[in-house]
């Protein structure tokens, strides 16, 4: 399977990832051998087989759900007290819309 | 205090109560053990020495009135720096949170710290935990304290050094697809990880998110089997935290193992496993028919997948959680943001290490359109198949004993130029990732070089116990030493 490196611009742009064409050459190669490799799961068929998207409902223990209730939750300031930049009690972004 | 590096939880209880040493003498020794020797062994990224020895003498002063302790009283404890300690940088050895404060615990730190443990630091590890030797720490690499040009294993390379260097006698690690129970064998520690779900994840920073587990090392089994009866549970904050009630292990310890049924895949010992680690296996697999148990041999047809499942998997989930580092709220901003869609890519690009990048890349690859039912779905089948294997087999047996990885700690260097080469190392850990089940690396040994080499007890879902006594028996006939 041959990885572009058009693609892997496209995919960096979907994971808002900024790379130097560098790095995008080195990713295509690295995709490249992975998906390559990972292609070995075709030998499997696999038409019948339930895809497992939860673990603990074959093994039990599952039954987690719970009230919908109001619970305690943090002030504003702690949950921003690592942000780069805040103001007002806001998260600080620049600016989307011009006025 | 001349036997710290050897201390264990039962000897600090009993240390503390015959007033041998106090637990703010024991978190000064772990501090000063680990900070003299951090700036060649790489262990730690941070300490806390106000909050220990705070905790340490609250420990102490609980202890001079004759009250109630818990089980980790005063025990010097060192944590994976992907673990939320409120008040204390948790930086997932990454660029991306070089500065990040947690602003709440995880529930399992909660947990430690009620029964009394005392946290010293937080241990260096591969970048968001995605790596198996340490060497993608954005900020320097952990030395084996057995074999100093050598890797300690990843992810969880820092808390497995810690306590095979003997700074702290126990640490909290985590494990997605290997990283406790590798570098425990690695490094000559026991590491466990537990069932899926056994312990919350809350707090843990997520890869991969039906993956992530919060586990133990140490150097006795006990000490593993009293960790974990600490932080299993059921916890509100994580969905997925199982609702089975947690035993205490390290009570119900017992070191007779006779009549238990022990398989061994056939799968684990073919191509690729090193002769000398085969060999430490086999004859350790002999110890434990020597103590009474059923040798039963079983196969597990899918192992050969399991690599390529693993990660399709958890490059997708990884993707997914990674989208949350955006410059904007507790992650570092690159100083190019003019624009909003800027800073995401250019705080994303400059955050980000070349690990974590690549696996962005291929996770957002494989659920991107049009390729979701290839790969994704295709993945999650072939969990389905491999989850099947080991149902069969605890069908017939009590536990599964193998190797952890196909070799000893490797140099540093010498495998970082090929990721591929790298993933297939990590076989016969990712079945047990993919599957949910338990499992736990014991040392059985040392290679003719002086390298430890770990074996794995592997347990159906929620039979630690199992996994406990085969590990305890093993260590009391002897086996740690081969």
């Amino acid at each position: 399977m041959k990885i572009t490196e058009k693609e892997v611009r496209y995919i960096a742009g979907l994971a808002n990832l900024s790379l130097s064409d560098d790095d995008i050459r080195r990713y295509a190669a690295d995709m490249e051998q992975i998906l390559e490799y990972v292609d070995k799961l075709n030998e499997l068929d696999t038409s019948t087989v339930e895809p497992m998207v939860q673990v603990l409902s074959a093994a039990g223990g599952a039954d987690t759900l719970r009230e919908d209730a109001l619970g305690a939750s943090y002030a504003a300031d702690k949950a921003l007290q690592s942000a780069p930049l805040s103001g007002a009690g806001h998260f600080k972004v620049p600016r989307v819309i011009e006025r | 205090m001349d036997n710290y590096r050897e201390l264990t939880i039962d000897s600090i209880r009993e240390g503390l109560k015959n007033k041998r040493f106090s637990a703010r003498e024991l978190a000064q020794e772990g501090l000063r053990t680990a900070r003299a020797e951090n700036a060649s062994s790489g262990v730690f990224l941070s300490f806390c020495e106000e909050k220990a020895l705070r905790d340490a003498g609250a420990v102490d002063r609980k202890l001079a009135v004759g009250e109630e302790v818990g089980a980790l009283a005063g025990v010097p404890t060192a944590v994976k720096d992907v673990i939320m300690t409120e008040g204390l940088k948790t930086t997932c050895a990454s660029r991306m949170l070089e500065n990040y404060v947690a602003s709440y615990s995880a529930t399992a730190v909660k947990a430690i710290e009620a029964a009394g443990a005392v946290i010293v630091g937080k241990t260096n590890c591969d970048e968001f935990a995605m790596g198996s030797s340490n060497e993608n720490s954005a900020f320097y690499p952990v030395r084996n304290p057995a074999a100093p040009d050598r890797v300690p294993g990843g992810s969880s390379g820092g808390s497995a050094a810690a306590v095979a260097a003997g700074h702290t006698p126990i640490a909290l690690g985590s494990d997605t697809g290997g990283s406790i129970r590798q570098p425990a064998s690695f490094c000559g520690t026991v590491g466990v990880m537990p069932t899926y779900g056994r312990v919350s994840r809350f707090g843990l920073v997520a890869f991969a998110s039906s993956l992530d587990h919060i586990g133990p090392f140490s150097r006795t089994v006990k000490d593993s089997a009293t960790l974990l009866g600490a932080i299993a549970g059921r916890d509100p904050n994580d969905s997925t935290s199982a609702a089975v009630p947690a035993p205490d292990y390290a009570a119900a310890l017992q070191a007779d193992v006779a009549g238990l049924r022990v398989g061994v895949p056939k799968e684990y010992f073919a191509e690729g496993l090193q002769a000398e680690v085969g060999a430490k296996i086999e004859a350790g697999i002999e110890k434990l028919q020597s103590l009474g148990c059923e040798i039963v041999a079983v196969s597990l047809p899918h192992t050969e997948y399991a690599v390529a499942g693993y990660y399709l998997i958890c490059t997708a989930e990884a993707s997914s959680n990674l989208a949350r580092y955006d410059g904007a709220r507790y992650s570092r901003r690159s100083e190019r943001s003019e624009t909003l869609a800027d800073m995401y890519r250019n705080s994303r690009a400059e955050g980000f290490g070349a690990e974590v990048t690549r696996r962005i890349i291929l996770g957002t690859y494989v659920l991107s359109a049009g390729y979701y039912d290839a790969y994704y779905r295709k993945a999650q089948q072939v969990r389905a198949l491999i989850a099947r294997d080991f149902a069969s087999a605890f069908e017939k047996v009590d536990a599964i004993v193998g190797p952890v990885s196909p070799f000893p700690a490797f140099k540093i260097g010498e495998k970082a130029g090929d990721p591929l080469q790298m993933y297939l190392a990590d076989i016969y850990t990712i079945t047990a990732s993919l599957a949910g089940i338990a499992g736990m690396s014991v040392p059985c040994g040392k290679s003719s070089e002086g390298l430890p080499i770990g074996m794995q007890i592997l347990t159906n879902h929620f039979r630690e116990q199992t996994m406990f006594n085969l590990g305890h028996s093993f260590e009391q006939a002897g086996g740690f030493c081969g």
